[in-house]
């Protein structure tokens, strides 16, 4: 909850500081900027309702169980490439995909495949593409977004593989 | 950006005011269609196999999430939106555009570590830098490195679940993937279009 609240003061106290530098700028420049993020809200409502309310529940059909056993103990390459997939098929916010990961590390997972899976989490997670990224963003920046990303869980366990555990 | 123009929506200003460009609202597109089908359908195969409670379940949850992450996609809206408003173009061009080179990628891998808050701040925020000159390189080293080694997540989620040492650890692997997926992004953008974008005016 605190961290949380952390966040909107954060959050609420860098869009008064812009709003005010806007404001020093002359009041039409403010009175449009605030207009524009209005209608920009406006607009995005629906689609992060869809999101929301449709990632509900797809996760609801991609259990828990499955991510996990996709995280098994099966070294090398090809469970780095599992992971990766893992990763971008969990379902659910932050919480359940660091459990998955923690899980995995204490259950005999590679730590180069937890890397992977984590990185290709915060990368990729379908959950937070479909709710955030696609509604804000160009698509075609999305998918761009993607492709170029999808080297990088490799390079990182790769990374791992190289400098040892933590 | 000396005399910054008031929202006009007619496109014929003269170049050298260059009115904002104003960013593309989307209506419904493909993307938006899919996800309603793939919801449509995951939402049938709830009520199949859970009833219509396991459907009102995911319902009621579902709402009170969005109650309370609608304040934030509001902050993140009026962010994006000063921050598109009072960011030089000329200068987020020069210093973040497909000219900027490595340098242009460090500063969108800096941008995005210390942005705070969420998604609903790092999309929006991300959109406006396209709007106002940034190109895919730097917007997508700035994504990337927000979700990859952005305090945000990191502290209110990953350090508590994961540990401090992994968390740390993971992080300074990641350092250097921002930029390498930037400089990959850009690389192959110039590649497949080689001509640059024309975004409303002539820029």
């Amino acid at each position: 909850m605190s961290a949380a609240l952390l966040i909107d003061i954060l959050l609420w106290g860098s869009v008064f500081g812009v709003g005010l530098i806007a404001f020093r700028r002359g009041p039409p420049v403010f009175k449009a900027s605030l207009r524009e993020g209005s209608m920009d809200f406006i607009n995005i409502v629906p689609r992060i309702a869809l999101g929301v309310i449709g990632s509900g529940y797809i996760a609801a059909i991609i259990p828990q169980e499955v991510i996990t056993g996709w995280l098994g103990p099966d070294s090398g390459w090809l469970g780095i490439a599992t992971a990766v997939v893992a990763g971008a098929a969990t379902p659910g916010g932050p919480v359940i995909g660091f459990s998955i990961g923690t899980v995995a590390l204490k259950s005999g997972g590679g730590v180069p495949q937890v890397v992977a899976y984590v990185v290709a989490w915060a990368l990729f997670a379908f959950q937070r593409v479909i709710l955030w990224e696609i509604p804000f963003m160009p698509a075609r920046f999305v998918w761009f977004r993607c492709a170029a990303s999808v080297p990088f869980p490799f390079v990182a366990a790769g990374i791992a593989m190289v400098i040892g555990k933590p | 950006m000396s005399e910054p123009s008031p929202k006009t929506p007619a496109p014929a200003e003269d170049a050298e005011s260059e009115p904002r460009p104003g960013r593309v609202r989307k209506p419904i597109g493909w993307s938006t269609i899919i996800i309603a089908v793939l919801v449509a359908v995951s939402a049938a195969l709830v009520w199949r196999r859970d009833g219509t409670d396991g459907v009102l379940d995911i319902l009621t949850h579902d709402l009170s999430l969005f109650s309370g992450i609608l304040p934030r996609v509001l902050a993140g809206c009026l962010l994006g939106a000063f921050i598109s408003e009072i960011l030089p173009h000329e200068k987020v061009s020069r210093s973040l555009g497909p000219k900027s080179g490595l340098m242009g990628l460090l500063i969108g891998t800096a941008f995005g570590a210390i942005l705070p808050g969420g998604p609903f701040t790092a999309y929006p925020v991300a959109s406006a830098l396209l709007a106002v000159g940034a190109d895919f390189g730097a917007t997508i080293a700035m994504v990337v490195s927000w979700t990859l080694i952005g305090y945000g997540r990191a502290v209110a989620w990953e350090i508590p679940i994961m540990g401090t040492d992994f968390t740390l650890w993971r992080i300074l692997i990641s350092l250097p993937l921002p930029v390498l997926a930037g400089a990959l992004g850009r690389f192959v953008y110039v590649r497949l279009y080689p001509k640059p974008e024309r975004k409303g005016d002539e820029t």
